[in-house]
């Protein structure tokens, strides 16, 4: 095994995931390259979610018992500490949503709604909506509908050959029609890391709003949402060491409080008459019926366990692992990366195609070895009809991920090649 | 390797030489079919005279499974009735979306059995499916045009 220069003690790490003990496909051992799609879970985590429903489960904000206010504590807590962990000014900024889909979805049909007050937060006719071919189909199909909904257009910037974002005409597509900028942070089949200053200072001149799909840049490094300087970002919990269930949307308080309700329901609101009601202020405004609480407790303990390790280590080590993937893969005659080539401003995500063999065949075939890939469009078929291509083959890196791993996945690339030959 | 069961030499052969590939003209209609969740795709045309299928020619994109099983389809159902191919269709799904608890006919799928592996990967049934479904829309169609009930 090649010798990375990582700042993470990666055996150790392991340790602490108790799913890469299986061995499987004949007794070998398990090669878990999905965390793109999602990620493990560290034990810290698995016992949190134990120890809520063992110990302190009860509804939160309505009980007055103890166990009420020891679930509302733990909902309220994990907040907190998601709130510190992406530099959140104010805790209210933090809502918490089922996952980064619905986060997206709640700012696409607030806006549509026609509700807000201020006139910059209601979408209609005449108004543009800013899109990248390079989004996560949760990043376009719910502008597809609010546009269809209000008469508002739809544009979206292009990708250049090496898999980078088209920013060439950044002038001409974030115009003063422009409602919003809504765009990935790091692409979840190119691994490409977008440069957001350049999109955030020109919408700033037209007055346009800024959210941001940060699902996949959240989990690998450091993040802090003054410095982005987006007014909105969307993220998912089961991608960074949480369960599944529990996402987040984080918005400046200005625009939050802009905007009007997604959902009706309990604990969102201040009152209600039969002819009309008033809503609670942040978060709870936009956080209907009871919540995910156990999820969001969970979601605690995985920034609790990456804050642990650290997001700067957490970022080299996969920097690391990137670089030596790119080289290794690159060296498969045959593998055609399909996103950027060099391990700049790009994440430990590595799609390709193989010449001559389907993805779903060399998935099929790496399964076979224990190796466990995603294949498919990854809910980005824009990008696949960009390249012209129907498929990749995705490899995705994390904490856990090791060299080791990387170069069976290699071999089981040759593997394929072998039998398809 | 284990896969061995899936990808059937039979199936690498009609993968490698696949048989009646092309579109061809002239013919009664033809149906497009995708795959959404890996974006494979198969364009399928038929020929009827009488109640005969008299040729069956498809074009498409995709992984081994589906490529080949359209092959396969091509062998199977060209030149024969369209009562005896929608029966060869019927044995077929029922093979493929059996969980593998479905024993094949031989005699009526031919080569179509080595597919009798994919009905354990749930994932790839679709892949098998592809070009058959294609084929029976595209009957289906033939037949309305011309005036006959569909089956």
């Amino acid at each position: 095994m090649y010798d990375l220069e990582s700042p993470l003690d990666v055996e150790r790490v392991r340790k602490d995931f108790p799913i890469l003990e299986r061995r499987l496909a004949g007794d070998k051992p398990l090669v878990y390259l999905d965390s793109a799609n999602t990620s493990q879970k560290p034990r810290a985590v698995l016992d949190v979610l134990a120890d809520h429903y063992e110990r302190h489960n009860a509804n939160v904000a309505r009980a007055v018992h103890q166990l009420g206010e020891e679930a509302t504590a733990a909902y309220e807590g994990a907040r907190d500490k998601v709130a510190a962990f992406i530099g959140a000014p104010n805790r209210a900024e933090v809502v918490f949503a089922k996952n980064a889909s619905e986060a997206l979805n709640l700012v696409a049909n607030t806006l549509a709604s026609g509700l807000a007050a201020d006139p910059r937060y209601r979408l209609g006719p005449g108004d543009e909506v800013v899109i990248t071919e390079m989004e996560h189909h949760s990043n376009i199909v719910p502008w597809q509908l609010a546009c269809q909904r209000t008469g508002a257009t739809l544009r979206w910037f292009g990708l250049t050959d090496e898999g980078r974002l088209d920013l060439s005409n950044l002038e001409e597509i974030v115009n003063e029609r422009t409602k919003i900028v809504s765009m990935v942070h790091q692409s979840n089949i190119l691994g490409t890391v977008n440069s957001v200053s350049p999109v955030v200072a020109r919408a700033r001149d037209v007055g346009a709003l800024v959210l941001l799909d940060c699902s996949q840049s959240v989990p690998h490094k450091p993040v802090d949402v003054t410095e982005l300087g987006a007014d909105l970002i969307a993220f998912t919990g089961h991608k960074m060491c949480g369960p599944t269930g529990i996402g987040v949307l984080w918005g400046r308080s200005e625009v939050l409080d802009e905007l009007p309700p997604f959902l009706g329901g309990g604990e969102m609101i201040e009152t209600v008459d039969m002819a009309g009601s008033t809503f609670a202020p942040l978060p709870h405004k936009f956080e209907a019926g009871t919540p995910p609480i156990a999820q969001a407790v969970g979601l605690g303990a995985a920034v609790d366990y990456l804050s642990g390790l650290g997001m700067q280590a957490v970022q080299a080590h996969e920097q690391a692992l990137t670089t030596y993937a790119l080289q290794r893969l690159g060296e498969v005659e045959g593998v055609r990366f399909i996103g950027p080539r060099l391990p700049i401003s790009r994440g430990g995500t590595v799609s390709f195609t193989l010449d001559g063999v389907h993805p779903h065949d060399v998935g099929h075939l790496l399964d076979e070895q224990g190796v466990a890939v995603r294949v498919g469009h990854h809910c980005a078929r824009p990008v696949c009809v960009r390249y012209g291509i129907p498929a990749t083959t995705r490899a995705s890196f994390y904490v856990y991920t090791t060299t080791a791993e990387i170069d069976a996945l290699v071999e089981g690339v040759e593997r394929v090649k072998r039998f398809f030959g | 390797m284990t896969t061995d069961s899936l990808y059937q030499e039979i199936i690498l052969d009609h993968y490698k030489h696949p048989v009646g590939r092309g579109l061809r003209e002239p013919f009664d209609a033809e149906a497009h079919h995708v795959n959404p969740t890996c974006g494979d795709e198969i364009t399928v045309r038929v020929r009827v005279a009488g109640d005969r299928i008299d040729d069956l020619s498809y074009e498409g994109q995709g992984c081994s499974i589906s490529q080949a099983s359209a092959s396969v389809l091509h062998e199977l159902v060209s030149g024969h009735r369209v009562d005896e191919a929608f029966g060869t269709h019927e044995a077929f799904l029922e093979l493929v979306q059996g969980r593998g608890a479905v024993e094949p006919d031989e005699d009526l799928l031919g080569d179509a059995i080595a597919f009798a592996g994919v009905a354990r990967y749930p994932a790839r049934v679709k892949c098998a499916l592809l070009s058959w479904m294609a084929f029976r829309d595209a009957t289906a169609r033939a037949l309305a045009a011309s005036g006959k009930e569909s089956r």
